[in-house]
């Protein structure tokens, strides 16, 4: 089995964001970036599969800018074999992502996709989803747990009323939550031979896909500042601002 | 992308496990970071410099700096892992075939830890060849006697590199002559011959006075030839400035971030204090200061790694790195106010961390001397 896990470059969850002053978006120069967190937990269980002797290649792939490349090492040195780099430097929102996807995976044929729930920069939540029902596979979103068997996978959901377990078919798409694994650090000797294996760069302009942004953003703003509270003397006096300041009740 | 890049950002990826309360733990009741080495052990960064033939990474000093500066950008205390690497070299140079065999797969896979150094003594200091711990050849072994001290981590360490006296400056011809390396095994010497007492410091550096009594070691501890030992050590004297540099280099960014982050968000008056000048340019200083320092010590790196003379730079980095640390640090504090005195904040531990470094392994004076005299040709002054 060959699974394919894709990787997005986002800044790193540490870092304290700023909006630029233009209000275009976010300041990203000098900038600490580093790989989706929730991807991460995708490379772990796509390695883990391989480890248990389930899968034979793990293939990661990125799509961004050249420093891409950098994100899709760090996958390679916890222990995926290959990596692909389509090659944009222009904004890509998660359609574009999803049929850039659907493009390697017409080239690579892997029986299984794992992806990120979600990127922790714009948090859409949207690429899994678009890329399945592009592949018209199965999908199963938000996982906190992935049993493969033959030809199937039986996957548990993490849903608002608690946990769901689905049998799908493979080839499908999985996106992962945080539960699912806890990620491994990169050891030194593999971020060595992190450097030797194969990293293939395609430009998204060979790709013949049509990647142009459907939304525009007009403007990203620092959320309001948020206010100091009060104490009230009382319940009676809680209720009543409730009900008549904050008219919540 | 900065050198060595990945490993950076591994290495700050791990220390994330071990936050500043770890360290704080440690330096309030003098403890050893043991789990922390446990971990970095294991990942394989304590190797960096060990062959890859005996488990290791194979990589030079630049790579090992690294490991130390990102180590000390977050909070941590590297000293335990500098040791390793800097006495490493005396092993891999001028080790036997079979030391290395024996020594460096087990040093690699964590079961060993080589991380004392003994060389000072308490009527020698940097005049090296002053010391007076003897070793004497008697059949198959040695016998050492004599004192040390300021001798690291001697408590916590299974090996020690240690520089004794195997002939009496009179009877060598080269007064560079007569000093030969051992490595001895504290565990099995303790008890037999030495005795470790810890000195208190007002930092947590596990730092200790050696007793040497009649200790036998056996002849085959010897690292290299007998009488070589000074030649041996100063090569890694140079690796070892070199590597303090850079845990300088970390400490700097460390208290440069703090500082930046807390002037930003530290409001009096209705406005950050980071929006005065008067808060403001003592850290732009530190920080310019800081970037030279940093190209200074990797400029160091890279000439020791390509077995180029660097005792220049070398010295120099160590001077510079470790008087902009210690600028950083103050200009953190007073940035704190009297936040940075509050152990909570981490400021005041790392503050009492870095000042060592104009004191070891090396004082600034003597650095300074070594320009006048070797680089500058100005009269000897000693």
């Amino acid at each position: 089995m060959k699974i394919l896990v894709a990787v997005k470059r986002v800044v790193d969850y540490n870092v304290k964001i700023r909006v630029k002053a233009d209000q275009t978006g976010v300041d990203t120069a000098n900038v600490k970036m580093s790989m989706n967190p929730f991807d991460e937990i995708a490379v772990e269980e796509a390695i883990r599969i391989k480890e248990a002797g389930k899968a034979e290649e793990v293939v990661v792939v990125s799509l961004g800018v050249a420093q891409c490349q950098e994100t899709i090492r760090y996958a390679l040195a916890l222990g995926a074999d290959r990596g692909i780099l389509v090659q944009s430097d222009d904004e890509l929102q998660p359609l574009a992502v999803a049929k850039l996807l659907k493009f390697v995976v017409d080239r690579e044929n892997p029986d299984l996709v794992i992806l990120g729930k979600q990127a922790i920069d714009d948090d859409s939540n949207q690429t899994g989803q678009m890329l399945a029902a592009l592949l018209a596979w199965s999908q199963a979103t938000f996982a906190s747990k992935v049993v493969l068997g033959e030809g199937d996978a039986s996957v548990t959901r993490e849903i608002d009323g608690g946990l769901e377990t689905i049998k799908i078919g493979l080839p499908a798409v999985i996106t992962t939550d945080l539960r699912l694994n806890e990620p491994r650090y990169a050891k030194l000797p593999n971020i060595m031979k992190a450097k030797k294996k194969p990293l293939e760069v395609i430009p998204a302009a060979e790709t013949g896909v049509d990647i142009a942004s459907r939304l525009v953003t007009l403007k990203v703003t620092e959320p309001p500042q948020r206010e100091a509270g009060i104490k009230v003397g009382s319940v009676t006096e809680l209720l009543d601002k409730l009900r008549n300041e904050a008219k919540v009740i | 992308m900065n050198s060595h890049q990945d490993i950076r950002d591994a290495v700050a990826k791990l220390c994330t496990r071990f936050p500043n309360n770890y360290w704080r733990a440690l330096d309030s009741k003098r403890g050893y970071p043991d789990a922390f080495i446990k971990v970095l052990n294991d990942e394989g960064y304590l190797s960096v410099l060990i062959p890859e033939e005996y488990g290791g990474a194979g990589l030079g000093l630049e790579a090992a700096g690294v490991v130390l500066e990102e180590i000390a950008r977050s909070g941590g205390n590297p000293a335990a892992f500098h040791a390793q690497m800097y006495t490493m070299g005396t092993l891999l140079k001028h080790g036997s075939a079979r030391q290395k065999q024996y020594y460096l797969p087990k040093i690699a896979a964590g079961e060993l830890r080589l991380q004392a150094f003994g060389v000072t003594e308490p009527a020698a200091g940097t005049d090296t060849l002053s010391i007076r711990t003897s070793a004497k050849r008697q059949g198959d072994k040695y016998l050492v006697n004599g004192q040390k001290v300021w001798i690291s981590r001697a408590e916590h360490s299974d090996l020690l590199l240690l520089l004794a006296r195997t002939s009496p400056q009179e009877a060598v011809q080269r007064k560079t002559d007569g000093l030969s390396v051992f490595l001895v095994d504290i565990r099995q010497a303790v008890g037999h011959g030495l005795t470790i007492r810890p000195i208190q410091t007002m930092m947590n550096h596990h730092t200790t006075e050696l007793f040497f009594d009649n200790l036998e070691i056996a002849a085959d501890c010897l690292v290299g030839e007998e009488g070589k030992g000074f030649r041996y050590i100063l090569d890694g004297m140079n690796a070892e400035r070199i590597l303090i540099a850079y845990e300088c280099i970390g400490d700097c960014k460390f208290f440069i971030d703090r500082a930046t982050e807390y002037a930003r968000e530290r409001v009096v008056f209705g406005r950050s204090i980071g929006q005065n000048q008067g808060i403001q340019f003592p850290l732009a200083r530190a920080y310019a200061q800081m970037r030279a320092a940093e190209l200074m010590t990797n400029r160091a790196a890279s000439l020791f790694d390509a077995g180029e003379a660097c005792a220049e730079q070398a010295n120099i980095a160590k001077l510079l790195a470790s008087e902009v640390a210690w600028m950083a640090a103050d200009t953190c504090i007073q940035t704190y106010g009297g936040c940075g005195m509050a152990k909570e904040y981490d400021i005041e531990r790392k503050f009492r961390e870095t000042r060592l470094y104009q004191v070891a392994p090396i004082s600034t004076n003597l650095i300074l001397s070594y320009i006048g005299e070797h680089v500058l040709h100005l009269p000897r002054s000693f």
